[in-house]
């Protein structure tokens, strides 16, 4: 069982011959990939018949969407390059939502799929599809292999194509024939990519960092606002060093969660849409707004011409075609946040006193998150608020898609880059319990703790059953409300509360059967006097758990800035609308310490 | 306003829907594509001719530059630079009609390539302005058929290349 192919020193030239699929194998363990999601089927056998022999772990999972969000999930957990494979045609559709689903995100993800014998392609074959095609728009890089002597060089520009610069999806289309054609030529020689070299080389960096220099220094109110770049780029420490000298808040966008420490003074949690009443007041008062790795998207810049309009906008950016693509700025510098964090460092001045900084504070007590408190309810904000207190904002937490994404956002103060997984840009149900599965595999000594909705958990609850097998002890939180929440809070305030096709009730299967039927512990609460009991049991538990928390069906996200929408439209939390006592929380601010009793 | 964009790709076979794709997802006008191979036989050049601002373009630059096979690209707008279309026409020849024809392939340099009793090909190799107009001016004859290749061009030789 010793393998020592991919140790061979680069520049060797293979003399025996191996197949293509023993290539592509030896290529990825030579690239440092440990494991690969994935589902067999007919186009990809003699991969998997390499697969039988490989060093490489292969998770079989229940649907190749599954596959894709899970190996997406690895890679947000751990910053490595994650692999799902599938065969032809409707294995590689399957696959499509979770390419996409990384694309917008920006995650490196290696896609393999098996695709019919090159002479049977464009003949409309059993399981044909035309995958090439369909993943050209959303993948970095995509290759159809027609020649086994090019799987080597095809399988390392595609690996190198998904790690460098802005990361993302890739895709190689493997015909069966060429997973199975033998080649003598395999050589590791990689420095004859075909793809040229600023798709992989770091590039230095262009624009203004001198004007940036300055105009964070002049101004009085300054804001960064920072997104996933931050996280990709391993930039944290980095930012923080940076805030804390020039004394500069810190707001971020769902994808840069976890990049700055969510209970620090400078920190002002999610801006936009859902954003705290905080982070939208401060960037209606900045006077300089600097973007770190973030795209003035629509849920955040959700009106373009009016968004910070009062400010200087700048936006630091690794992809050069982001700089201005929504909203015009009038500062910007195309390069990695490495080297422009570390010539922001040098150049600003330090801050001793800052009144905006201060004022920052004062706005956070003054602007809380509220909701009303229940007698014999459970609020959903209030569980996950207990739940950030208890886990002092260091679980890695995953979550599916609706209002429940939305208010463990707000209420769970997420401390660490990589703990906060999400699908961000494209939104995807059903991303939560694969996602989970993936981090929890790359970093098992961390509690992953999965907040889903009864809607979204049903879209991949196939995969209890590969968290099962395989003993990846996720810890499933899951809000039952019988709605599909985000929908039915739209139809309330926007559609005349016809709740148009967006109820569960009355057929949502008992989900702690399912849980049962798998194998799998679970618990379902439904009283407030059952809150520290529930987390316990979720926190305790050692096995993959599942706890449903029976919340009511009219509870909605607030803060609101409707799409298209300025932020001085936001809209609060009115407690006269409610029955029950007003709750309000920080719950980014530096917390002091509880004394346990 | 219109902008005329030289892609140098290379000649990989799925480099024309990549950047096809490009255009539909993003929604880029476009106003006329053409590829041919270069004399490195490994590279061609996309002529893309967009309708679009300034700030869109440069847009469309960098997102082209993001696609792999993409090597270089220049925008010709700004440069001296020639630019020609070739069309091919089949007009109704009357036969009243025919000297008018004849004086005008002649006043704007065009070629007879194939001739019947009944119809007239014409080649035409101009600016595209002037094969707009060109082409208004047959059409009161009656073309029966029509092809255009769309603009190719090349920015004119400067000593400091
Ligand atoms: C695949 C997919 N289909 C539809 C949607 C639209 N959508 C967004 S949120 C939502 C409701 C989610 O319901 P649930 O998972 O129960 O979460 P809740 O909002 O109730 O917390 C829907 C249908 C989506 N985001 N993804």
């Amino acid at each position: 069982m010793i393998d020592m192919e991919e140790t061979k020193k680069p520049g060797k030239t293979e003399t025996t011959s191996k197949t293509g699929s023993k290539i592509l194998l030896d290529t990825l363990l030579a690239n440092e990939v440990t494991v690969c999601w994935g589902y067999p089927g007919g186009a990809i056998l003699p991969f998997y018949d390499e697969v039988y022999h490989s060093r490489i772990e292969h998770i079989l999972v229940r649907h190749e969407q599954g596959a894709a969000f899970a190996a997406e999930g690895y890679a947000r957990a751990t910053g490595k390059l994650g692999v799902a494979v599938s065969t032809s045609g409707p294995g590689a559709t399957n696959l499509l939502t979770g390419i996409a689903d990384a694309k917008m995100d920006s995650i490196p993800v290696l896609f393999i799929t098996g695709q019919v014998a090159t002479k049977d392609i464009g003949t409309d074959a059993f399981q044909e599809a035309d995958t090439y095609g369909m993943s050209i728009p959303i993948t970095k890089y995509n290759a159809l292999v027609k020649n086994v002597d090019e799987v080597a060089r095809t399988t390392k520009e595609a690996i190198t194509v998904a790690m460098a610069g802005r990361q993302g999806p890739v895709l190689i289309d493997m015909p069966k024939d060429v997973q199975a054609a033998s080649s003598s030529n395999v050589h590791y020689h990689y420095d004859d990519l075909r793809i040229p070299d600023i798709h992989y080389k770091k590039a230095g960096l262009s624009g203004d960092v001198k004007k940036l220099i300055d105009v964070i220094n002049k101004s009085k109110r300054p804001l960064f606002y920072i997104g996933g770049g931050v996280i990709s780029s391993e930039t944290s420490a980095l930012l923080l060093k940076l805030a804390e000298k020039a004394k500069i808040p810190v707001t971020s966008t769902l994808m840069g969660l976890g990049a700055f420490p969510g209970e620090h003074d400078l920190f002002l949690g999610m801006l936009g849409m859902h954003g705290t009443a905080y982070a939208n007041k401060a960037v209606m008062e900045c006077d300089l707004i600097v973007a770190l790795g973030a795209r003035f998207d629509d849920r955040v810049a959700l009106n373009v011409s009016e968004f910070a309009s009062q400010a200087i906008r700048a936006q630091v950016d690794i992809d050069n075609a982001e700089i201005g693509k929504r909203v015009d700025v009038d500062v910007h510098i195309a390069g990695d946040l490495t080297d422009v964090l570390e010539l922001l460092f040098a150049g600003l001045e330090e801050v001793k006193e800052s009144l905006w900084a201060d004022h920052i504070k004062e706005l956070k007590i003054k602007n809380p998150l509220k909701f009303n408190l229940v007698k014999d309810q459970i609020k959903p904000q209030y569980f996950i608020h207990k739940l950030s207190e208890r886990t002092s904002g260091n679980a890695l937490i995953v979550t599916d898609v609706g209002q429940h994404q939305m208010w463990a956002s707000q209420y769970y103060a997420i401390n660490k880059p990589r703990n906060w997984l999400t699908s961000g840009g494209l939104g995807s149900m059903g991303f939560g319990l694969p996602a989970a599965i993936g981090a929890k595999y790359g970093r098992p000594d961390d509690d992953v703790i999965l907040i889903t909705g009864d809607g979204s958990i049903q879209m991949n609850i196939q995969e209890l059953a590969t968290a099962k097998m395989y003993n990846i002890p996720v810890k499933i939180l899951l809000f039952h409300n019988g709605f599909l929440g985000m929908v039915r809070q739209w139809q309330e305030l926007f559609y005349g509360e016809r709740f148009s096709h967006s109820t569960l009730q009355n057929f949502n299967p008992d989900f702690c059967k399912i849980a049962d039927a798998y194998g799998i512990i679970s618990r379902k609460i439904s009283h407030p006097d059952e809150i520290d009991g529930g987390i316990d049991f979720l926190l305790n538990t050692k096995d993959v758990c599942l706890l449903e928390v029976m919340i009511p069906e009219t509870e909605k996200v607030y803060p609101m800035i409707a799409a298209g929408h300025r932020y001085e439209d936001m809209i609060e939390f009115e407690t006269t609308s409610e029955v029950g006592d007003l709750f309000s929380v920080v719950p980014h601010k530096h917390r002091v310490k509880q004394v346990s009793k | 306003m219109k902008h005329i964009l030289s892609v140098l790709v290379n000649n990989s076979s799925g480099v024309l829907s990549h950047v096809a794709s490009l255009f539909t997802r993003r929604g880029y006008n476009i106003e006329s594509l053409c590829v041919a191979e270069t004399h490195q036989n490994e590279r061609s050049i996309i002529t893309l001719v967009v309708d679009e601002d300034d700030k869109m373009v440069s847009q469309i630059e960098r997102q082209l530059y993001k696609l792999v096979d993409v090597i270089k690209i220049e925008d010709l707008t700004d440069h001296p630079s020639i630019e020609r279309e070739l069309v091919l026409a089949t007009i109704q020849l009357e036969r009243s009609k025919r000297e008018e024809i004849l004086s005008l392939v002649d006043v704007f340099q065009a070629r007879i390539v194939d001739m019947s009793g009944m119809a007239i090909m014409i080649e035409l190799i101009a600016e595209p302005r002037k094969i707009r107009s060109f082409i208004k001016i047959i059409a009161e004859y009656g073309i029966i058929k029509i092809a255009r290749s769309g603009s190719i061009a090349l920015p004119c030789f400067s000593a400091d290349e």
